[in-house]
């Protein structure tokens, strides 16, 4: 929440379409693994899109909202993974001020640190948060829960390392440099 | 026509439909809240009838959430096994006893407390399904955002969610002419073509997609703020109910069950209820 205002009209806009987004990409183009209930999930690089782009509050609850909505239309919200997938969006989020995407400043050097940063948070949001929360709160076996996590985690990382980067240089691309105007002489 | 659940509401004109969107909202994250947590049998099958019969009472037809239910089924089966593949004595360890019905290979034998934990684990699968489908297909969307307003979330997120269900059907129509458009031009998606094939074909309508998605969002919030949206402290909203008496007794109710269900875990001093013991 900056300013007293609260978040500001695009930021609102941009939770509003982003979820809508996310919920049509998880719930209509899941690629399977195998692993039950464990899909290669297109929403993921758009995420990683919408957190350098709006920051961490609409990244967690795009992700957070848009997983509700896929679990609620299955009838089954499972809440250790929806929270996850919140924190997952806010990590993404915090990519912003350093990606600053807007200003189409995106170097190799920046796009490489940003692939290390999602892989690290795949590991700590779907290793380590996700499975944590089924043992202690669903009591599933432990063995089960961390082989989803750990197919969660290769899936993610790969779409967010191939469709997210792809997404991010793209976007890159239509916005101007600031500072890129120059006078002639 | 399955691909339209989430907005599946439809005036119905019973107990459940007049019911606010608040008392609906509350009732569903408590209950699916204290089923997630709750390990005691009883307590989950008493749940578990009374979220069928409101079902039963919402009057929504089987055949309209039948394609979802056949798949919920399959998941659940698929869960289950896989507890029983990767935890066989799991059941085992949770109540300290074993009971064994078939002696198989190695740690892979079949004893009732396997059973019994993945019988509660089956009704944590599928007690929240009925209440979870009651909720989407008798709650106008609108109303929905109205109440997440009541219960105390920013109006600025709560028209967010409203938003999003909004636009849910324009991006599934967007997305559907972007592919039927790719698919026209020789890119298969469907399973029968090969995996690298579907995900190169799958980036090619993803980026139209976002990237019309992203201009909208300047389009909405331009015109947002051309309407001066979130000026003030308060926003009110043409969807809200009155809280009426029935949702005040729904609320008691509600509340009751989570009592008796935070109640059960001093009498089973935990979250297991242990008939072995």
């Amino acid at each position: 929440m900056n300013k007293k205002q609260g978040i500001s009209v695009r930021t609102v806009v941009a939770i509003g379409i982003g979820t809508a987004i996310f919920f049509v990409l998880m719930r209509y183009i899941p690629i399977p693994t195998g692993v039950p209930d464990t899909n290669i999930n297109l929403a993921y690089g758009f995420l990683a899109l919408m957190g350098a782009i709006f920051g961490p509050i609409a990244g967690g609850l795009i992700a957070f909202l848009g997983h509700m909505f896929n679990d609620l239309t299955w009838g089954e919200p499972w809440w250790t993974w929806i929270v996850a997938d919140g924190i997952y969006g806010i990590l993404f989020g915090l990519t912003r001020k350093y990606l600053n995407i807007e200003n189409g400043d995106l170097t190799k050097r920046k796009l490489v640190l940003f692939n290390v940063y999602q892989v690290l948070i795949a590991i700590l949001v779907w290793g380590i948060i996700a499975p944590t929360g089924d043992v202690l709160v669903y009591s599933e076996p432990a063995s089960k829960v961390y082989l989803q996590g750990i197919t969660s985690v290769i899936c993610n990382a790969l779409s967010v390392g191939i469709l997210g980067t792809i997404l991010l240089v793209a976007y890159a691309r239509t916005r101007s440099k600031k500072g890129g105007l120059k006078k002639e002489s | 026509m399955n691909n339209n659940v989430l907005i599946g509401y439809k005036q119905r004109d019973n107990f459940v439909d007049r019911l606010t969107g608040t008392t609906k909202l509350i009732g569903l994250i408590a209950l699916s809240v204290i089923g997630m947590v709750s390990f005691d049998t009883r307590f989950l099958l008493v749940l578990t009838i009374c979220s069928l019969a409101l079902f039963r009472l919402s009057g929504i037809k089987f055949r309209e959430v039948s394609f979802i239910l056949s798949f919920i089924t399959a998941f659940s089966v698929l869960n289950l096994i896989a507890v029983y593949v990767f935890g066989p004595q799991y059941g085992v360890h949770l109540y300290g006893t074993e009971h064994v019905i078939w002696q198989g290979v190695g740690p892979y034998n079949l004893t009732w407390e396997q059973l019994f934990y993945e019988f509660n684990l089956f009704l944590k699968y599928i007690f929240t399904v009925p209440l979870a489908l009651v909720f989407l297909m008798t709650t106008n969307p609108s109303e929905f955002s109205s109440s997440l307003n009541r219960i105390g979330i920013s109006y600025r997120i709560s028209y967010a969610v409203s938003l999003a269900l909004r636009y849910i059907p324009d991006v599934q129509n967007d997305y559907r002419q972007i592919s039927k458009a790719q698919q026209a031009r020789g890119n298969e998606i469907s399973r029968k073509g090969k995996l690298t094939h579907r995900v190169k074909a799958a980036a090619q309508i993803l980026l139209p997609l976002i990237f019309t998605s992203l201009d909208r969002i300047e389009t909405i919030s331009q015109a947002m703020e051309l309407r001066r949206f979130g000026k003030l402290k308060k926003r009110s909203w043409y969807a809200e109910k009155p809280m009426k008496r029935n949702d005040f007794l729904a609320l008691l109710v509600i509340a009751l069950v989570v009592l008796v269900g935070i109640y059960l875990f001093r009498v089973n001093a935990g979250r297991f209820y242990d008939p072995f013991r």
